[in-house]
């Protein structure tokens, strides 16, 4: 349905013609994919090139569909539940995304508060700086932070110097590692929809905070917090939703002891060569992004129709 | 601090050369000003002439580079907003949107030791005061531009300031109910009794509020005073023509005739009052002859001059006329009905002028 106040415009080819794109796009890069991993979800995995069973074979017609659809079986996703590893990868990838998650709001809104507060000539410049990671390649700069954490690294040399520490920390490969290089990869996804929530705010609304006696933590708390809120919680879900997923991170800074979906679903695909498994665990992913996401939206909505 | 004037009381407001600069450009130019108890201003003058600044100062958003801002004798020029018994009225009316409107005028109650119920009763009592009871629940939003600015006004109220700021308070309204909320606001500040001052860039409004305005020009106060001196003895051209239509003769002092002055003009020889802008004005000086045009008249008598009737045109209330003098210039005329039942046709010789006393003379 039509958006009240807006209006059809054009005619239907045109409309067609402007849909057209995105809708074949999604389909043929997300629906098509997601089918297949769904299916093979289903499968159980054997020695043999795909290496699942059963497949479709399309010259035996409605008796190999019939064939096809007998063999699909719901084993993988009976392992996934049994297996307390699974279990485990799950928790610590929600405990991972939503503690780093956590960091990011309270690191991201101060520095989105201030780009909003500082004078109009210099903001163009404080958003460039926020992006300028992004024209290097995000491997590149996870690696760097090998080079950073590790015992005779840049960060252990500077505190023996400095004689904060006695010997070096062990940081890398440590779940210390994965929150510092998620809090690092993800801050420009927090900071950027706040700031632009942020700097469109009326300026005069914080001034008659004030002027109604309200103290600068009143007026934060009361009227700037409840009006970016929107920004907030986009960047929070731009941030969470990749993270439960990130398999790099985990991968280069976590060691092997690092128990996260994103590094299972590979070790399952490459390592094990067990595609089923690994489909089963890329669904039971998708369910854990999707469910928060459309719940959110929901409670969007309500809020909004509440304050019609 | 200079002693107050034995026959005033102590000022609720005295502002002693209060600067402000942005870079090079001065805002606000030693600016000095006191307000009496109850007292209705208004800060009139151009956009960029420095009077929302003024206000801003006042309410603590700016910080001024010299002078002092004193109210009820107590300094306030380092007070932050929110410790000053100031409230402001904002042109926006920057009123939350996420809270109610209850919830909008309960906001500067809270924080000051008062109960909920106390809080809840003095917000029923500010609707009340507003004509707006039942729309406590109402989001922003959901109200009228006229029940926008009421909220506002109430809002800035809830906290019982001494001095309360409107920044264009009615700005956003619409032209009859602009009139309608002019009554209301100078009974409602009557009521109360506190010093309100007001910004306005319309003339009428000014007019219409205030017991005094202050004429901004450039950063500076130019004059302050009740509107009808403002009208009728402008102190300079500027003020003469921000405050209504004006006809401008230019000339040079002649001399001194009893309490009026002599101006040689290109129309003739003109009687008029001298403004005490001129009290040390030499002969042969230029200076301009000020005459509003409803005090032109028509026929032989003082200050008589030629002309050609160009225009007339019936306005409803009054008729306004515009007479070509010989030297190219016109000047206007405007007068009310009843005296005018045959008058001059378009294109006919007449004689405008004015009574010496209606001409008032001002420094080029």
């Amino acid at each position: 349905m039509d958006p009240p106040g807006m209006r059809r415009v054009g005619s239907p080819l045109g409309r067609w013609l402007v849909r057209a794109p995105p809708l074949l796009w999604l389909g043929l890069f997300f629906l098509v994919p997601f089918v297949i991993t769904l299916k093979i979800s289903f499968s159980l995995p054997a020695t043999a090139q795909p290496p699942y069973r059963p497949v479709l074979d399309w010259s035996d017609g409605i008796a190999g569909w019939r064939a096809f659809f007998e063999g699909l079986e719901l084993t993988n996703y009976a392992m996934l539940a049994a297996d307390s590893l699974y279990w485990k990868a799950t928790l610590s990838s929600l405990a991972y995304a939503a503690g780093a998650t956590a960091i990011l709001v309270l690191i991201g809104t101060p520095m989105a508060l201030a780009m909003a507060r500082a004078s109009v000539r210099i903001q163009p410049l404080l958003v460039a700086l926020v992006v300028v990671p992004f024209w290097t390649s995000f491997l590149i700069r996870v690696y760097a932070w090998i080079a950073i954490l590790k015992p005779e690294g840049l960060l252990n040399a500077a505190l023996l110097k400095l004689g904060v520490v006695a010997q070096p920390l062990t940081i890398l490969d440590t779940p210390l590692a994965v929150m510092i290089g998620l809090t690092y990869a993800y801050l420009p996804f927090v900071v950027l929809p706040l700031y632009a929530v942020m700097s469109r705010l009326d300026t005069t609304l914080p001034e008659a905070a004030a002027d109604l006696g309200a103290s600068r933590a009143r007026i934060f708390r009361t009227v700037t917090l409840p009006l970016a809120m929107p920004g907030l919680v986009a960047g929070a879900l731009l941030c969470f939703i990749p993270m439960v997923g990130e398999f790099i991170i985990p991968d280069l800074l976590g060691g092997s002891e690092t128990l996260m979906l994103g590094r299972m679903l590979w070790i399952e695909f490459f390592s094990n060569r067990d595609w089923p498994i690994a489909s089963a665990v890329a669904v039971l992913l998708l369910i854990l992004i999707v469910v928060p996401v459309v719940l959110f939206r929901g409670a969007e909505e309500r809020r909004e129709e509440a304050l019609r | 601090m200079p002693a107050p004037a034995p026959d005033h009381p102590e000022p609720l407001l005295r502002l002693d050369r209060v600067t402000k600069s942005f870079g090079a450009h001065r805002a606000v130019d030693a600016v000095s000003l006191d307000l009496a108890p109850g007292e209705f201003l208004c800060l009139l003058g151009p956009s960029g002439c420095g009077k929302s600044t003024l206000l801003r100062l006042l309410a603590g958003f700016e910080t001024p580079d010299a002078g002092t801002i004193r109210l009820g004798g107590e300094d306030l020029t380092g007070l932050p907003p929110h410790r000053r018994p100031v409230n402001m009225m904002f042109q926006s009316y920057a009123l939350f949107p996420h809270m109610s409107v209850a919830q909008n005028l309960a906001y500067g109650l809270q924080g000051l030791g008062h109960s909920r119920s106390a809080i809840a009763e003095r917000v029923q009592g500010l609707l009340r005061l507003v004509k707006l009871e039942g729309f406590g629940a109402r989001r922003p939003d959901k109200l009228s531009g006229g029940q926008r600015q009421r909220v506002a006004l109430a809002r800035a109220l809830a906290r019982e300031p001494q001095l309360l700021l409107l920044d264009e308070p009615l700005g956003a309204l619409d032209r009859a109910l602009r009139e309608e909320t002019q009554g209301e606001l100078r009974a409602l500040q009557r009521r109360l009794g506190t010093g309100f001052v007001v910004v306005t860039h319309d003339p009428e409004e000014a007019m219409a509020l205030a017991d005094r305005i202050g004429v901004m020009d450039r950063g500076r106060l130019v004059q302050v005073g009740p509107a009808r001196d403002l009208y009728e003895r402008p102190a300079s051209r500027f003020v003469a023509g921000l405050l209504g239509d004006v006809n401008l003769i230019a000339g040079f002092l002649e001399s001194a005739v009893g309490a009026m002055r002599s101006v040689r003009t290109e129309l003739g020889p003109i009687r008029a009052v001298a403004s005490e802008a001129l009290s040390g004005a030499e002969l042969g000086d230029p200076v301009v002859v000020a005459v509003r045009p409803e005090r032109m008249r028509f026929g032989a008598g003082d200050n008589a001059l030629a002309g050609t009737l160009v225009d007339a045109a019936y306005l409803g209330d009054r008729m306004r006329r515009q007479v070509r003098m010989a030297d190219g210039t016109v000047l206007r005329a405007s007068a009310s009905l009843p005296e005018e039942a045959a008058g001059p046709a378009v294109g006919d010789s007449i004689s405008p002028g004015f009574a010496p006393e209606d001409g008032w003379i001002l420094p080029a």
